[in-house]
């Protein structure tokens, strides 16, 4: 891993800062500092979960205030020092976000607006649950009697010199977190959290440890605060100004870059200031609601994006291929080894059964078709292998270990990989980096660089190696399903489920999508092969099993099981008297 | 804390009802919030600026000698120019519903200072003669503003119903809101349709704005004390409907009055917050 400037930036730059105190300017001065921190703080932990992952959270004053209240709590009523209450500030922030997370994460539907909401409201529930007992009673706690320790050489410096170093330590958190895999697999819930999971990133776990992490640096931004405001009040904390200001800074700045929220909380605060204290405070809120509404409508994306456009110009230099690790033995014909083993699979939607009970085999190195008429359960029965939906009974052994009920990323990780039919790439990342992201999380490549050039080896393999750097959305249709099966072959399955990947090419294209599909069983994977293009389906496929209402109808080789009448029945209909006298037999 | 006390069935019947005359203007503020999100898909937070914004005016209006309820002949169609002004501008550049949240809260910060500016900060009480009329039914009092609150809030939600439900602009509506291009493909304007909707939806708020300013006193810092339990009675109605804002807003208010009554009022938020959470915590498919 090549070494990054950018922490050492952040670390000299803190340095310079705190010789700040030592110039002798007016106290007021080291305030107006801390107050730009302390939002510096606020916003970029913020910003790990709600900017990363989309989940745009408005509780982030819950969290700062229940730091500011443990630590105004334990030094007005138990006298601790002021110092060894944040980490208690910390931590309670913490256990309450990730207790909060671990049921909101739960449920499916607890996205966008529905969690800015939610957490909003537990906003409001923890300030009335305070206000109304002891922890505050109603009157606010007064902190006039606890003594400021000497970290600066006044109290005023001191606040400053705190502030500095949480801003510097959540900083630095924030660019760890965006270049790693961690940061990887967030922006990737933050575009499309389905595929994300079922391309192996632990959705879950992700977003609690974001979350953790962001309440944390929230609950000691909280503990510092309640000292120097010396006087807390529930009516101040638990709002909604908290979160929106957060919200705003990190919009205006950019909220997918881990530098954005920084940026714009500097912007904001001081913009702020200018006008505070002279008779223009109606104006300066105002202004800031202009400034808001301007960069929402002209740089939705943030300040430093739109900057970093104009600055860099150049796209980054491509990564050199690496050769991926030794493939297995290259294999063309089928073997009698079974791969995956699916018995009695059952899958229903509210009554809708989807799958009745089906036996599969995937034989090791085959290419095995899937096909039935629309709504025969194939779809499902990818969906429900990949784990993309839970089986509601049956097991489906791969590789002798049985994933059924396993979330979708176990199986990822287990060595199955899937396409989607309607192919859904991560929108916000590069071509590149969606190929990569699934090296890293299904392969298991620790490390973004080497995920990103193993990456480069399968945009070569897929002739999409020229598109490395544009976004998905410049791509046609084509290459985005080639770009599907890049995703797919880059965490290194030993199955690859293919969802209609040929579903609306042309004759051409779907010449070149058969012979990719063939190499990429050449270079040592098992596929199924979900088809409605029967010309595809008798050229490439070793066997064939036909599923008609969730059932298996029957099985063989292609051209073989397409001659059976009940299988010619099920694509074409009953030749019932009826519609047979009408001369009714329609195609 | 005064801990748990039983009220008298008087003072408990009385809380009810105030909670029912609070509850309609829950409903009435969250009617046009329920449609702009449910059917626009943009969720409007200057929904609140704008009915303090019309609350402001009725009373200055009223300061001036103007009946309350004749200056909605004014501010109706002010609120609705406004409005539909306001989603032109958004639907110009294509905003998203997350977006459209951030951009009203900049415009609810514009409107509030605008207020401040014009009006102060400090509070201010419409003086009208409905101010204090009232009847009292047995032992219970029925204050005549809260009263014109209620019957305009069921009347509008009834006639907000009836368009969705039988005229084609109210099909048309509910089908652009299902799939916007499936529906242009049918022929359905949703320009236009779009604009009509967001002006209603303001001229919503300046009516709830009104009955704000006959029955409560006035600060812009106000606005925001409104948010939270409007929202909470849009999402236990389920968005882009009519009658649900306002049975879910009496529902709130009642339990709100009811646990003022038997504890202290500094617990009503909970009441309402707690709902909320609820809602979206085992019925999340209703908002999204």
């Amino acid at each position: 891993m090549k070494l990054s400037r950018t922490p050492l930036v952040i670390l000299l730059a803190a340095l310079a800062l705190a010789f700040v105190p030592n110039l002798g300017l007016p106290a007021f001065y080291d305030s107006l500092l801390y107050l730009v921190l302390h939002w510096v703080v606020l916003a970029t932990s913020w910003n790990m979960l709600s900017g990363y992952t989309g989940y745009f959270s408005f509780g982030h004053g819950a969290f700062f205030g229940t730091g500011l209240y443990t630590s105004a709590t334990l030094m007005a009523r138990f006298d601790w020092p002021f110092l060894y209450t944040l980490p208690v500030a910390a931590a309670l922030a913490c256990g309450l976000g990730v207790a909060l997370g671990a049921v909101v994460f739960r449920v499916k539907g607890v996205r966008g607006e529905v969690f800015a909401l939610l957490t909003l409201a537990v906003t409001f529930v923890i300030g009335t649950i305070i206000v109304n007992t002891p922890i505050d009673g109603g009157n606010g706690v007064s902190l006039a009697g606890v003594a400021v320790p000497k970290i600066g050489p006044t109290p005023s410096s001191t606040f400053y010199l705190l502030a500095l170093i949480t801003a510097t330590v959540t900083l630095l958190i924030a660019w760890g977190i965006a270049g790693s895999k961690l940061g990887a697999g967030l922006f990737a819930i933050h575009d499309d959290e389905d595929a994300a999971e079922v391309m192996g990133v632990p959705t879950y776990r992700y977003k609690l440890i974001a979350f953790g992490i962001s309440c944390a640096l929230a609950g000691v931004a909280g503990g510092i605060h309640a000292l120097f405001l010396n006087y807390v009040t529930v009516g101040e904390v638990f709002t909604i100004a908290v979160p929106l200001t957060v919200v705003l800074m990190s919009v205006l700045g950019g909220s997918r870059h881990w530098a954005g929220p920084a940026v714009g909380a500097v912007a904001i605060t001081l913009l702020l200031y200018a006008f505070t204290g002279s008779n223009l405070a109606v104006a300066g809120k105002a202004m800031v609601g202009a400034i808001l509404i301007a960069a929402i409508l002209f740089m939705p994306e943030g300040v430093l994006p739109r900057l970093q456009r104009w600055l860099v110009r150049r796209p980054p230099a491509l990564p050199v291929a690496a050769p991926v690790p030794a493939a297995p033995a290259v294999r063309t014909a089928a073997t009698t080894d079974v791969l995956l083993q699916v018995r009695g699979l059952h899958k229903a939607f509210r009554g809708v059964r989807a799958l009745a009970g089906v036996d599969v085999d995937v034989r090791r190195g085959e290419i095995l078709g899937l096909i039935g008429p629309n709504g025969s359960g194939k779809s499902t029965f990818i969906n429900v292998v990949s784990g993309h939906h839970a089986g509601d009974r049956g097991s489906v052994v791969f590789e002798g270990r049985n994933l059924l009920g396993r979330a979708a990323h176990g199986i990822a990780r287990a060595g199955i990989a899937r396409t989607y039919q309607i192919p859904r790439p991560f929108a916000h990342c590069s071509v590149l980096d969606n190929v990569a992201l699934a090296a890293m999380f299904g392969g298991a490549v620790p490390d973004p660089d080497a995920a990103r050039r193993q990456a480069m080896q399968w945009l070569d393999f897929t002739r999409l190696h020229d598109k490395a750097h544009v976004r998905p959305d410049e791509l046609n249709l084509h290459q985005r399903k080639f770009l599907e099966l890049a995703r797919a072959l880059a965490s290194r399955p030993r199955l690859v489920l293919l969802d209609e990947v040929l579903c609306g090419l042309n004759p051409g294209e779907i010449d070149d999508a058969v012979a990719l599909i063939r190499r990429i069983r050449d270079q040592g994977s098992t596929i199924v092969f979900v088809e409605h293009v029967m010309r595809a389906v008798v050229a490439l496929t070793d066997r064939v099993v036909v599923f008609n209402h969730g059932e298996l109808l029957a099985e063989g080789a292609a051209a073989d099981v397409m001659q059976r009448p009940e299988v010619m029945s099920a694509y074409l209909g009953q030749p019932a008297p009826l519609a047979a006298a009408l001369g009714g037999a329609h195609a | 804390m005064s801990g748990f006390t039983l009220p008298s069935i008087t003072l408990l019947s009385q809380s009810i009802l105030s909670g029912i005359f609070v509850g309609a203007l829950y409903g009435l503020l969250g009617l046009g919030l329920s449609l702009s999100w449910g059917l626009l898909r943009l969720i409007n937070l200057a929904h609140f600026a704008f009915a303090f914004l019309a609350a402001y005016l009725c009373y200055q209006m009223a300061s001036l000698g103007m009946d309350p309820l004749l200056s909605l002949l004014v501010i109706v169609p002010l609120f609705f120019a406004i409005g539909a002004a306001v989603h032109w501008v958004m639907a110009r550049f294509s905003i998203t519903p997350f977006n459209s949240l951030l951009l009203t809260f900049g415009l609810t910060g514009i409107v509030e200072a605008l207020i401040q500016s014009i009006w102060t900060a400090d509070f201010r009480k419409l003086e009208s003669a409905y101010g204090h009329m009232k009847f009292s039914v047995g032992p219970l009092y029925v204050p005549i503003p809260e009263l014109i609150t209620l019957l305009l809030a069921i009347a509008i939600s009834f006639a907000v119903w009836a368009v969705l439900r039988h005229t084609d602009l109210g099909k048309a509506l509910r089908a652009a809101a299902e799939d916007a291009p499936i529906a242009a493909a049918f022929g359905v304007n949703q320009k236009r349709n779009a604009l009509l909707l967001a002006g209603t939806c303001s001229a919503l708020a300046s009516v709830a704005g009104v009955c704000l300013a006959l029955s409560f006193t006035l600060a812009p810092s106000q606005i925001y004390a409104w948010i939270g339990v409007v929202f909470a009675a849009v999402m236990l109605g389920g968005l882009g409907r009519a009658l649900a804002p306002l049975l879910a807003g009496v529902l709130i208010g009642v339990s709100e009055a009811v646990t003022m009554a038997v504890t202290a009022p500094s617990w009503a938020p909970l009441v309402s917050f707690t709902l909320l959470i609820g809602i979206l915590l085992f019925r999340p498919g209703r908002v999204a």
